[in-house]
């Protein structure tokens, strides 16, 4: 089936509302996506015919939505190439996961080990991993990037030792959409017997990644930027490191057996999923992908190249913008200020015309520290967006930088 | 002591001044005008110290009492904040704490300017007039 993003549209009941007197264009996808009427009908589907509590009941509806919630999972194994199906954790999002498998390596690391990350993480990517260093007393070591917003892949080599656990990157960064040479990463830290921790909460949408081929040890995502619901996402794990790691939460659902004495854990996924889980959350993800394979990933990464590279050429044209992140393999985000005048009064008069940017430092401090700016303006562009709404973005920042001059 | 007129009044005057203005376009213009208009703090307060915490901008705010009135002043480096900034200091600076502290601010929601007042904005604005007012909390105090 051909791409038409005008039939996508129709499957957006959000784009078609107004904001501020113009129609809205959302430009904020790296922050959450929206979502199709596929995704909220399957959630108003098991609201409305087998909500129930899952795994435990021997009732119909229990069983019934403990099969649509196993079904998700599957999908998820499916999607991204997942060897063994309780390799998929559900979680509530990717700070979770990584929060989770930073509690857990509080197990393995010692005083005077590396925990490697790199300078393009996002704020929740760095703090877990400076906690579990101050809990361990490891060191956490960072890899430099670029004036282009990529990584320093030779400074990365020298940083690697037989000292280095583990390595946390992202698949691609929030701030900039820059594509980080991930698969490169996994290799050279596996070399050093590291274990790499990648996280893909801004390249699921973008990209469906095949993680039995990228061998890294964890995978995390979010389905909200992903067309699915908030609240769910996944932690990947291979099978041998996830019956290694300690249980992050206890609860019901995560044991096998309780006595006052002592309590012997449920086998892997439900170790990691303690208490009731977002049930609704799981099956709507399930559905998110559903719907993301049926447009297909090529597609989509196709159609966002064009918006990309049409947005970054118009936006480019106006005297005074720079773009942030301008290394080749990037994903369709801009993210960009216009000489003498703050990101955050853009983002105001843009608003105001009924186009949704991000404006600030997106939880990326050190980047801006990098460039030495306050922040940015972003854009991020979903295979729902038009070409016509790049205009409507090019014209309005026209008309702000006119005004605030 | 200086002759003020009541923050009742000044806030009048505002919401007057910008209801001239039909379209949120002309509003923001004049509150840009505004922004650059205001009169430029010495570099020495824009100290860490004196900036307002929850702002995506920065804002410096300083303030002394002078003879029984507090006077504001303040700068930021994004335009739009430094026109709400002006706005805040027409009616705030040269009060009386007392009159700071007790003062109500609905006519931010009034000029049009309501979206800023959201907690979520970021901008500060709410964060602004809190720090105003416990300024003028503790000038009172000082008075007493």
């Amino acid at each position: 089936m051909a791409f038409d993003v005008q039939e996508i549209r129709k499957d957006f009941p959000i784009l078609h509302r107004e904001v501020n007197g113009h129609p809205l264009v959302y430009l904020d996808n790296a922050a959450t996506s929206q979502k199709p009427q596929q995704v909220i009908d399957a959630l108003v589907h098991y609201y409305s015919h087998y909500n129930a509590n899952i795994h435990r009941g021997v009732h119909t509806l229990s069983q019934e939505a403990t099969d649509a919630y196993e079904i998700a999972r599957k999908k998820i194994q499916e999607h991204f190439n997942i060897e063994h199906k309780e390799e998929v954790i559900f979680t509530s999002g990717t700070t979770q996961g990584i929060n989770l498998v930073a509690h857990g390596f509080s197990e393995f690391l010692n005083q005077g080990d590396e925990v490697i990350v790199s300078a393009l993480e996002h704020h929740s990517n760095i703090v877990p991993w400076q906690m579990l260093c101050e809990r361990t007393g490891a060191i956490l070591k960072v890899i430099p990037m670029d004036v282009d917003g990529t990584l320093v892949l030779s400074e990365f080599e020298q940083l690697l030792s037989s000292n280095t656990k583990l390595v946390f990157v992202n698949h691609i960064s929030n701030a900039l959409g820059i594509i980080n040479p991930i698969a490169e990463i996994i290799e050279k830290a596996h070399a050093v017997g590291a274990s790499v921790l990648i996280d893909g909460a801004q390249s699921c949408s973008h990209i469906k990644p095949d993680l039995r081929a990228l061998n890294c040890d964890f995978y995390v995502t979010s389905a909200h930027k992903m067309c699915g619901p908030t609240g769910v996402g996944i932690l990947y794990g291979k099978r041998e490191w996830l019956s290694k790691l300690p249980p992050y939460q206890g609860g019901g659902e995560m044991i096998k057996e309780v006595t006052f004495e002592k309590t012997t854990y449920a086998d892997l996924p439900h170790k990691f999923e303690a208490g009731t889980p977002n049930i609704a959350g799981g099956i709507g993800f399930g559905a998110a992908l559903d719907y993301l394979n049926g447009i297909g990933f090529d597609a989509i990464a196709q159609y966002e190249t064009e918006l990309l590279n049409y947005a970054t050429e118009e936006l480019l044209k106006i005297e005074g913008v720079t773009i942030y992140g301008t290394g080749s393999e990037k994903t369709s985000v801009i993210s960009f200020n216009i000489e003498g005048i703050h990101p955050y009064d853009i983002g105001t008069i843009v608003d105001k015309l009924g186009i949704a940017v991000r404006t600030g430092h997106h939880c990326a401090q050190p980047i801006m520290d990098f460039y030495n700016i306050p922040g940015t303006v972003r854009a991020s562009f979903a295979f729902y967006n038009t070409l016509e709404e790049v205009d409507r973005l090019v014209a309005a920042v026209k008309k702000a930088k006119m005004m605030l001059s | 002591m200086k002759e003020t007129r009541p923050i009742t009044a000044l806030q009048e005057e505002l919401i007057d001044e910008f209801s001239l203005f039909d379209d949120w376009m002309d509003k923001y213009e004049h509150l840009i005008e505004l922004g650059k208009g205001l009169p430029l703090i010495q570099p020495e307060l824009k100290t860490d110290d004196k900036l307002i915490k929850g702002c995506q901008s920065k804002v410096w705010l300083h303030s002394e009492l002078n003879d029984d009135t507090v006077v504001f002043t303040a700068d930021s480096d994004a335009i739009i904040t430094k026109g709400i900034i002006a706005v805040l200091i027409r009616v705030f600076s040269n009060q009386s704490p007392e009159a700071i502290v007790n003062a109500d601010t609905s006519f931010i929601d009034e000029i049009g300017l309501k979206e800023h007042l959201s907690p979520t904005r970021a901008n500060g604005l709410v964060s602004m007039i809190k720090q105003m007012k416990l300024y003028a909390v503790a000038y009172k105090a000082q008075l007493n």
